[in-house]
């Protein structure tokens, strides 16, 4: 158990800059994700806490001891990959016992044949078995030990690389986006277990994905990376309701928030594709912003004009409770998706006019450069991040 | 597999019916005429293949075995059957026995020490970053190259004078010896010439095989605690190049058992039959001596063997290997 510290990390491959001065503090037991899309350097971010890489700057620790440098074995993390990387030609339990046997025997000790002859080997050995035995019920893969990974199915395979990382008791577990090779609800249950085993071990877990939902569902605090760069650090509700950047707000959700160009008229009201909507901004009249909705934000009035945005159904998705309608509205070029409760629009059709009213408290203002504007009567993030006096 | 077995079958049973003449044919059901169909197409396609595997390897080897029941002599008008007299005689004779013994100590040097050698060369240029091209390109020559031809070479290096090996240990102050004149050292000689040919094949399937470990067992390996080279050997190298390391094993086998020019070009198996090796034993039986029904009956244990070892590939090593 330890928390980890991470300052001022850059690395280049070549002449591709893939982390640029990423800075990040984890609470010891927290269980903190870098979310982001593929390419972003949270991978990268993941195998250097690991020691499989090294930065080019910047430092690690992990529970106050610097780590850079140290060999990955020296560091006290376990690490869980995408693929398992479980050894083929091992049963479970020997690939289990691997971390084990590399730290408690000696070089000669873990010689085959003649290990066996040294004294202390059999009690040694016993020890291990033991422990791999009780992790591996503890995981409900007691019943597989003497298999090979080769006839496990996927699920299997990866308990069998979460106990391997288990089994030493690690400060800290990584996980390398270890549930996408699953399918769909075998994940979903995976990812509960993953929660519940967090809780129960109360290790600090740093989990890399670029799947919202798992990030949105497993986190502590979400630590939101995009091109290098860690762009947010937050609980999982603020990075969805106040996200610090144009990015971050485009990047989570589904279906993918509403962008319109607005321009500030003047306090208290902003003009937006044939509207005005009263919204207080902090910006002096004519600045132009970006207006972010998300689709569930948005509810059907009756009148149009001020105060609500008016648009021709284009297409309607049924998701069973909700709708997800796809509007066209005037001088906007991409569709705009207001999500809808399906008792309350029982009666859309393709190619109706709708007025959509905005509620103006959930409207999140952005300047032209993407970064978040926020109104002067919201609140500042660090009264709702309870971990942002440690991720500073 | 199931398709093509039912074709032949078919085509067996169609070969039958064809027997009963052809208006029964065209009196059988739409499903017997498709099938007759099918089996003709198959043997139309696969008669080319057939009729050459037949021409060119089942016909001569029951020719051997048939020529290895006789006493005929190369050139001969006239012969006799005698039975497994030559087979008797093959496994009395002191030649022949110990031409089997120098062919398996040979195999016993080469396979390992091709294996091993291939192996570091391969891991030694996978390591590093320079001149993998080259260093592939030259260790690879030997193999491509006509062993006549490097047999040659060879034997100027080992001149027992003006060799370049023996000038070399004499400046070091080192014993020299008339390499492959000495009873005790022509057939280690004639196995490291093996291993110097072989190895550069063996280094490109395992470089082949290297590249083929996927880069997240090394760095569980690493982060597991197995991180010391040796460690990394045993835990991930070793254990997944097994059916690469099979198949040069086997391979290599095979072609040490075939050792020829080498022995043919610098020993001529001597001195004595020091460096005599199964193949030339059957070489100088049936063409230096012409007793061709003898060197059939030799050509057929030869045979035996090499049919063994690639069954066993087939058989039990797959098996042993794939982790699946």
């Amino acid at each position: 158990m330890a928390s980890v510290s991470i300052s001022g990390i850059q690395k280049s491959f070549g002449p591709a800059a893939v982390l640029r001065d990423v800075s990040l503090s984890i609470a010891d037991g927290e269980f903190l994700t870098l979310l982001g899309p593929s390419g972003c350097g949270k991978s990268t971010l993941l195998r250097i806490l690991a020691g499989l890489e090294m930065q080019d700057a910047g430092s690690i620790s992990i529970g106050e001891r610097s780590v850079d440098g140290l060999r990955p074995k020296r560091r006290d993390v376990a690490m869980v990959f995408q693929s398992y990387a479980l050894y083929p030609h091992m049963t479970v339990a020997a690939n289990m016992a691997l971390p084990l046997r590399m730290r408690r025997l000696s070089a000669i000790q873990r010689w085959p044949f003649v290990g066996r002859l040294l004294p202390s080997v059999t009690r040694l050995a016993a020890e291990i078995d033991t422990e791999v035995t009780r992790t591996a019920k503890s995981l409900g893969i007691g019943h597989l030990l003497a298999r090979k990974p080769g006839q496990l199915s996927g699920g299997q395979r990866q308990r069998v690389a979460v106990g391997r990382a288990m089994v030493r008791h690690p400060a800290v577990f990584l996980m390398d986006e270890p549930l996408s090779n699953l399918d769909a609800k075998l994940r979903v249950q995976m990812r509960t277990e993953i929660k519940e085993l967090h809780q129960r071990l109360g290790s600090t877990f740093v989990y890399v994905t670029h799947d919202q939902a798992e990030a949105m569902t497993l986190s502590d605090r979400v630590a939101v990376m995009l091109e290098g760069e860690l762009l947010q650090v937050a609980p999982p509700q603020n990075i969805y309701a106040d996200p610090d950047d144009r990015r971050i707000a485009e990047f989570i959700g589904s279906p993918k928030i509403n962008m319109l160009d607005g321009v500030v008229r003047e306090r208290g009201a902003i003009d937006v594709v044939g509207s005005t909507l009263a919204i207080d901004a902090d910006a002096l009249p004519g600045t132009p912003l970006t207006l972010g909705i998300r689709p569930e934000n948005l509810h059907l009035t009756d009148h149009g004009g001020q105060g609500a945005l008016t648009g021709s159904v284009r297409m309607i998705e049924h998701m069973g409770s909700d709708l997800f309608v796809h509007l066209d509205l005037a001088g906007l070029d991409h569709p705009f998706i207001a999500r809808l409760l399906a008792e309350r629009a029982p009666h859309i059709a393709p190619g109706q006019t709708l007025h959509l009213g905005v509620r103006p408290e959930r409207v999140l203002l952005f300047t032209r450069t993407g970064r978040r504007l926020r109104r002067q009567d919201e609140a500042t993030p660090s009264s709702v991040t309870p971990f942002r006096d440690v991720a500073q | 597999m199931s398709r093509p077995a039912a074709t032949m079958e078919s085509a067996g049973t169609m070969a039958q019916a064809g027997d009963r003449g052809a208006s029964q044919l065209l009196s059988a059901s739409p499903a017997k005429r498709r099938a007759f169909a099918e089996g003709a197409t198959a043997w139309m396609l696969a008669g080319l293949a057939v009729f050459l595997l037949l021409a060119l390897f089942f016909v001569p080897v029951l020719g051997v075995v048939l020529i290895a029941l006789t006493d005929w002599q190369f050139g001969s008008a006239s012969f006799s059957f005698v039975g497994l007299a030559n087979f008797r005689e093959v496994f009395t004779d002191q030649g022949f026995r110990a031409s089997l013994l120098n062919t398996i100590l040979y195999v016993l040097i080469v396979v390992p020490g091709t294996v091993v050698s291939g192996l570091a060369i391969a891991l030694l240029i996978e390591s590093g970053r320079s001149c993998r091209a080259f260093y592939r390109a030259i260790h690879f020559l030997p193999f491509m190259a006509t062993l006549t031809a490097m047999a040659i070479a060879w034997e100027a290096l080992l001149h027992p004078t003006i060799g370049l090996i023996n000038q070399t240990l004499a400046a070091m102050g080192l014993p020299t010896a008339n390499w492959l004149r000495d009873e005790n050292t022509a057939l280690p000689v004639l196995a490291v010439i093996g291993i110097w040919q072989n190895l550069g094949y063996a280094m490109v399937l395992f470089l082949a095989g290297l590249k083929s470990i996927p880069q997240d067992l090394y760095d569980a390996a690493n982060v597991d605690g197995a991180d010391m080279w040796l460690d990394r050997l045993r835990t991930v190298t070793l254990p997944m190049l097994g059916p690469v390391t099979m198949f040069v094993v086997i391979v290599v086998a095979l072609r040490a058992f075939e050792a020829f020019d080498t022995v043919k070009v610098l020993t001529q198996g001597g001195p004595g039959h020091a460096s005599e090796l199964l193949l030339y034993t059957l070489y100088r039986e049936s063409f230096e001596y012409l007793r061709t029904g003898y060197g059939a009956a030799v050509a057929v244990v030869f045979l035996l063997i090499v049919v063994t070892l690639t069954l066993v590939q087939t058989r039990i090593v797959d098996k042993k290997v794939h982790y699946q």
